[in-house]
């Protein structure tokens, strides 16, 4: 039965579909996190990107005008997220938990306000699929990989990106040193807060991104609370993933997995519920270092004051 | 007494400032906020029936955030209150249905201590002894396991053994010996609401008049200073875990037993995550979570009378909960604009940074 569904392509390309929107807040989390910032304000940013992504869809009638416009607005929350956690020190999970519930409200607030109570509207531009000309003709691996949303393929360019990134250059460098030991970065020169600040708008965009996948690359639609979870569940990848973009990638494709193999097992003796509770399960195993400790970087939730007060 | 006065003017500037930005959005909006507002309050508070309902809400919320109050003055951040709402909740309705030929007092009894134990031990044993062993990082534990909680009742509903004949996935309907009596006819409100003042009292008293309360706070204040004191502090992390889960299962408990006398399939009671804000307005004092708890029932009460009447949408309400946890996380935001260095705590007191 399983073994049956394992050899369909299907299942592969739903686990990456379904992955995307995990790796991406995964990612950006990432960002947040090496820069020393705690971030469980993904799931909320998700929600302004998605809900953004579909209005200056809809106004400009471009997609790609949207996807823009709700990496703007991404970045905005983040900045007012990174104003409270970073100059003023306040608690980075309250201020965190504080904008995934202002953000639900508002996208909510403002979905009503502006389209009413029927919903976004239904000729509101969508991103399109890409099919990759060679690729797709290869037997069971075109199917999977060779036709999916542009989202995507971005998400799947960006881990390569910001791997090399975080991992090989110098700014990179910077953003880890001050989420190990912001004391020593800053002897050494560096901006601490300036470096949080990248870190914190980084994710935010990727965060956003991630949102916007779901409501203009899976959809045309914005609906309330439409991450359902989906920025938890990537917090809970970032963390699997030790911090690291393939990591999350890879973490993200495990999420994916479960939840697409719960939907193909619907019907069947094996109950989906049960599967999905997996990815929470190994999260916890792995803090525990039953599956390979995780471990943050050293200053992560530590607020820094440059004059040492 | 400037303790005092603190703990309640901040939290009064707070909402006065948040509720001032809806109005800004109102205004923005082109809708009239003083009308909106006084609708909100009418549907909240204007009635009989409307303030019981609206203290029906609270009820929940008042003991869900006396169990969060009690995680974050032993230096804890229990994020998974909801979780351990659910867990309550089945434990409780299973004992509702099943066990039978009990007298009515006993069997609400057993079900409220069942729904406690279970949902106690789901916070103490995974999140309580991987933070005290391990150090895994108790906000990330809670939370895993309040999605795993809420897919087991999923689990339990979907097909699974809590499921009542029929295609509807819900639980059996409570007996009625084990169903709470309403206090105000034709509304929500049941004994419930007496439950959980009761816990707010008890709460007060173990963590100001006990040597266990004592020990919590210090603890939370500086675990360092308590293992040279003696204090076990692995235990009382657990302990206040423990406690925690204990107060959001009974919230669980007293509202199916109270209100809805069988478990419904969704996906979120939205309890657990309000509770938190309720917490933290109220500064982690216990009397003070009955205040907030009945403030934040009152939004979700009124919210929805201030939409039908005025036309702006309930969620409002959603955002200015948003902003009062924003301005009661910056509580150094004055300290800021008077170029004074902010004070080093913070309010989850946990100083260690996330160590996961």
């Amino acid at each position: 039965m399983i073994i049956e569904e394992l050899a369909k392509p299907e299942l592969w390309a739903a686990t990456i579909a379904m992955a995307t929107p995990i790796a991406l807040p995964a990612l950006g989390g990432t960002f947040s996190e090496r820069s020393g910032v705690v971030n469980i304000a993904m799931e909320g940013i998700m929600l302004i990107g998605a809900f953004f992504g579909v209005l200056f869809s809809y106004l400009s009638n471009n997609p790609w005008i949207g996807l823009l416009g709700a990496l703007v607005m991404g970045s905005l929350i983040s900045l007012l997220f990174a104003w409270f956690t970073v100059n003023i020190g306040a608690d980075q999970v309250i201020v965190g938990m504080g904008i995934n519930i202002f953000a639900a409200g508002l996208t909510a607030f403002l979905l009503n306000t502006i389209f009413g109570y029927g919903g976004t509207p239904r000729e509101t531009p969508a991103l399109p699929n890409i099919s990759l000309p060679v690729i797709k003709d290869i037997p069971f691996i075109g199917p999977i990989i060779g036709e999916q949303n542009s989202v995507v393929y971005m998400m799947l360019i960006l881990v390569i990106v910001s791997h090399y990134f975080l991992f090989h250059t110098n700014l990179g460098l910077r953003i880890r040193a001050v989420g190990e030991n912001p004391q020593a970065a800053d002897t050494a020169g560096i901006n601490v807060w300036r470096m949080r600040y990248l870190g914190v708008i980084l994710g935010g965009m990727l965060s956003s991104l991630g949102g916007v996948y779901l409501s203009l690359g899976l959809l045309n639609s914005f609906e309330v609370n439409m991450s359902s979870g989906r920025g938890y569940i990537a917090l809970a990848a970032m963390i699997f993933g030790k911090w690291t973009p393939f990591g999350s990638l890879g973490a993200a494709l495990l999420f994916g997995f479960a939840m697409a193999l719960s939907m193909v097992l619907q019907g069947t003796g094996i109950s989906a519920n049960i599967i999905q509770m997996l990815p929470y399960a190994l999260t916890i195993l792995a803090l525990t270092g039953l599956v390979g400790r995780s471990t943050a970087p050293a200053a992560d939730g530590v607020p820094y004051r440059p004059d040492g007060k | 007494m400037k303790k005092l006065v603190q703990g309640i003017i901040t939290p009064l500037i707070a909402i006065g400032i948040a509720v001032m930005i809806g109005a800004l959005g109102m205004i923005l909006t082109g809708h009239d906020p003083l009308q909106a507002y006084s609708a909100l309050f009418k549907g909240a508070f204007g009635s009989k029936v409307n303030f019981a309902n609206t203290l029906a809400n609270a009820v929940p919320l008042i003991l869900s955030g006396l169990g969060i109050a009690v995680t974050f003055k032993a230096g804890l951040f229990n994020i998974g209150a909801e979780g351990q709402y659910w867990m309550g909740s089945m434990a409780a309705v299973w004992i509702g249905y099943s066990v039978t030929s009990l007298p009515p007092v006993l069997h609400v009894g057993l079900a409220f201590l069942v729904s406690m134990i279970v949902a106690g031990l789901w916070a103490g044993i995974i999140p309580g002894l991987t933070k005290a062993l391990v150090g895994a990082h108790e906000v990330i534990t809670t939370m895993m396991m309040s999605y795993i909680a809420i897919f087991l009742s999923h689990y339990m509903l979907e097909g699974g053994p809590m499921m009542a004949p029929g295609y509807t996935p819900q639980s059996p309907v409570i007996l009625p010996t084990a169903e709470l009596g309403i206090l105000v006819e034709r509304t929500q409100l049941s004994w419930g609401i007496i439950v959980a003042l009761a816990a707010a009292v008890i709460v007060y008293w173990v963590i100001y008049k006990t040597t266990l309360g004592f020990r919590l706070r210090t603890v939370g204040l500086n675990p360092r200073a308590a293992k040279y004191a003696g204090i076990n502090v692995s235990l009382h992390m657990v302990l206040a875990l423990f406690i925690s889960g204990a107060l959001a299962g009974l919230a669980g408990a007293v509202q199916m037993l109270g209100v809805q006398h069988r478990l419904y399939d969704s996906f979120s009671s939205g309890y657990g995550y309000t509770a938190i804000v309720v917490a933290l307005l109220a500064n982690n004092n216990p009397i003070g979570v009955i205040l907030a708890a009945i403030f934040f029932a009152a939004l979700a009460t009124g919210g929805q009378a201030m939409q039908i009447a005025s036309g702006v949408p309930a969620h409002l309400t959603e955002m200015i909960s948003g902003i009062i946890i924003f301005l009661v996380a910056a509580k150094e935001l004055g300290s800021v604009f008077r170029h004074k260095p902010p004070l080093k705590h913070n309010l989850a007191e946990n100083k260690g940074g996330m160590k996961v």
